[in-house]
């Protein structure tokens, strides 16, 4: 379990660091560093629990199992490569006069401290830290969302904090009733059933039904508004716009996962006592909801990162779905779209980042002929779209497939819904895109200097999942279907 | 369920509950923003001695330092937070205009009869609490987010979030005495944190809008029409 320890206290200690050192020339590396080693050190945890299975940490107070494995690998992961892209990219905003010292020093100090309670909060074994770890994130972002300062930023980060401050206290409500039938189940000890562990292993099945179906619609609306369901989404669109844009790439490829995720342990509990399907409908009415509605506004975006968080929502309404759908085929295919989304997203977040620096604004309409002054961020941001847009052969085409095929299966009429979103999508996203990347440049459009070697290893895995499921990963991602759905693929 | 049955601590229990949502109510109807800062302390004072005295009813020791908690958080630290904050930045005497004030105190009562349906499934597992106090838990809950909703200025919607964070300390306290220390302290620091980034909030506020009337906060929405970019002129490179 050393491992697990490495993982979370490094970007504690890097944030601390950086609280006093993150101005200076060298902070950037140093954030880079930091991610590098909560990365390796993921990673060697997930190597640990493929071998070895769950792991309960001394004291029982972190649990690791194949489904949370994952998505630590999966956040270490994208917070290394997004720091490797904000290093540049703030300096960039420094030489701009956008961003003062001080704030660098607040900026890199949060970036950390959001890693640090996104691994906490899918880390830990106990619901109410888990809870608290959420709280903190949006804690830790709130400050950066208004970085720059500018009357519209400080706008959204107030809407995001009031409206994930009211919504994650629904959470905290739920999480509370469900304590409090776990405590009053009939026969089962006292003590310690806000563990994970214990709620699943021991109670599961005893709680009381009419208890438990209170929480989970109090927990629903309270991570629901975290992962950015219609109608709870308000902030999402706001806060990714107007902080800066390695934030939006954490938070669209990393937060709203880490939201998802608590919703779907406590349906695994829900779902355990109710003997009805309440949690898993109510799931899939949101879902599809967001997927469809979200879809509806890409149409109208005039701002390009607006665009992108519309996507996530949608992205991010198709997982909600899948999981409500809850079989295993259609776990298997949220789980593996859970990923892809990430990857893809935050690598479109990169590019929108330096598309924007090009063009000096965030309104599509004036982002024009990307690929003509810059090819590889035009061609990063045309890939990017395409593979989110689930384009074969990406692996984005692949999870939508599964998803498409599961829900063909157990609710025939719900393809016809999931089909339009899709192609509304498609069409939303590619009538924005066609311009900003083929469009005539504007004079005196120049490059500027942009690593783009993030997005190419993102996109890179992302086309390679699609063409080939590893045997490690897929069987990672069959221990966690089992895990969740209760019965094995096939 | 008969009230004289009740011992004499249990009746003070629900006694001091009712009186918790009283704040609230008053909370909810108060336009100026000093005497919402004084009242919001009384709700953690009673808030406090509500905890206290459960923790003596039913033998749970822990229960304590949640009160002690409550004690030094909401009746102390946040409270005086806020009112330095309010002299600071010339608001103490500010009065905010409600519209409808009668409208929004009969939908206070309509969520506090709301609260007590919501409350019938919970109660019948439960030992000590009674109908009367889990309900009024849920709906000092409600009634936090229905001043969020309804009133216009920052100082009144943060004193509405916090006012919703006390509704569920309370409801975890009447139903399964308290959580366990370990996530009631971590609650504590994201409150404590999240009243200190109000703060700073309250200062950007001020400096961008030039009030604290969060009703000026507009200027992201979807439109037909271009969006009105005001650092526009910023954003161009140079």
């Amino acid at each position: 379990m050393m491992m697990l320890e490495i993982t979370l206290l490094a970007p504690l200690v890097g944030g601390l660091l950086l609280a006093f050192t993150g101005h200076r020339a060298l902070a950037g590396w140093l954030n880079v560093a930091t991610g590098a080693v909560t990365f390796a050190a993921s990673l060697a945890l997930a190597l640990d629990v493929f071998d070895h299975g769950a792991r309960l940490s001394a004291g029982r107070m972190f649990y690791i199992d194949a489904f949370n494995v994952y998505l630590v690998t999966l956040t270490a992961f994208v917070g290394m490569t997004t720091s490797i892209f904000s290093r540049p990219y703030m300096r960039h905003e420094v030489e701009r006069g956008r961003v003062t010292d001080r704030r660098m020093r607040l900026y890199h100090s949060m970036y950390q401290g959001f890693l640090f309670s996104m691994l906490l909060a899918l880390s830990t074994n106990n619901l109410g830290i888990m809870w608290v770890a959420m709280e903190s994130a949006t804690l830790t972002t709130v400050l950066l969302v208004s970085l720059y300062r500018t009357p519209s930023s400080i706008e959204a980060a107030w809407k995001y904090f009031v409206l994930c401050g009211v919504g994650i206290a629904q959470a905290l409500f739920g999480t509370v009733l469900i304590y409090f039938a776990a405590e009053n189940r009939p026969g089962g000890e006292r003590g310690d059933t806000l563990l994970w562990t214990v709620l699943h292993d021991t109670t599961a099945g005893g709680l009381d039904p009419a208890v438990v179906s209170l929480a989970f619609v109090f927990l629903l609306v309270g991570y629901g508004t975290k992962v950015g369901l219609v109608p709870l989404h308000n902030w999402l669109p706001d806060a990714h716009s107007e902080g800066p844009t390695p934030m939006s790439a954490v938070l669209s490829g990393l937060l709203l996962n880490v939201a998802l995720y608590a919703l779907v342990r406590f349906k695994m509990l829900v779902d355990a006592s109710l003997h009805m399907e309440l949690a898993g409908h109510l799931m899939m009415g949101f879902g599809l909801l967001s997927f469809v509605v979200a879809g509806l506004f890409l149409h109208r975006q005039h701002d390009i990162k607006r665009m992108y968080s519309y996507s996530s929502i949608e992205h991010m309404g198709l997982m909600t779905f899948a999981f409500g759908i809850g079989g295993p085929l259609a776990t298997f295919g949220a789980l593996l779209h859970m990923t892809m989304n990430s990857l893809t997203k935050s690598a479109i977040f990169v590019t929108v980042g330096y598309a924007s620096q090009i063009a000096g604004t965030q309104r599509i309409d004036r982002i024009r002929g990307l690929i003509r002054t810059q090819p590889s961020v035009g061609w990063g941001l045309l890939i990017g779209t395409v593979a989110i847009a689930g384009f074969p052969p990406f692996g984005v085409f692949i999870s939508e497939f599964l998803l498409l095929m599961a829900t063909m299966k157990s609710w025939p009429w719900l393809t016809i819904p999931l089909l339009f979103g899709f192609g509304v999508a498609f069409a939303g996203l590619f009538r924005h895109l066609q311009p900003m990347v083929f469009g005539e440049p504007p004079a005196g459009q120049k490059p500027i200097q942009a690593n783009m070697l993030p997005v190419a290893i993102h996109l890179a895995l992302v086309l390679w999942l699609g063409l080939s499921l590893p045997t490690f990963l897929s069987g990672w991602f069959e221990q966690a279907t089992l895990l969740i759905s209760g019965a094995a693929l096939r | 369920m008969e009230l004289t049955s009740l011992g004499l601590y249990s009746q003070a229990i629900i006694v001091f509950a009712a009186l918790v949502l009283f704040t609230s109510f008053v909370m909810l109807a108060q336009p100026r923003i000093q005497p919402l800062i004084y009242t919001f302390a009384w709700q953690g004072l009673l808030l406090a001695v509500v905890t206290a005295l459960v923790a003596l009813v039913s033998n749970h020791p822990h229960l304590y330092i949640s009160a002690a908690l409550t004690l030094v958080l909401k009746v102390g630290l946040i409270p005086w937070l806020l009112y330095r904050l309010s002299i600071r930045l010339n608001m103490n005497y500010e009065t905010e205009s409600i519209t409808h004030p009668s409208m929004l105190l009969l939908g206070g009562a309509g969520l506090v009869v709301f609260s007590y349906f919501i409350a019938v499934p919970i109660v019948h597992l439960s030992g000590l609490a009674t109908r009367n106090t889990i309900a009024v838990s849920i709906a000092v809950e409600l009634l936090g987010m229905l001043i969020m909703i309804a009133r216009k200025t920052a100082m009144a919607q943060v004193i509405g979030f916090m006012s919703m964070e006390n509704g569920l300390f309370f409801a975890a306290v009447v139903s399964t005495y308290g959580m366990p220390l370990i996530v009631e302290l971590g609650v504590a620091f994201d409150v404590m944190v999240a009243s200190i980034v109000f703060g700073v909030f309250f200062f950007h506020l001020r400096d961008s809008f030039d009030s604290l009337d969060v009703s000026h906060l507009n200027g992201l929405s979807e439109t037909d029409e271009a969006m009105p970019l005001p650092e526009a002129a910023e954003v161009e490179q140079p």
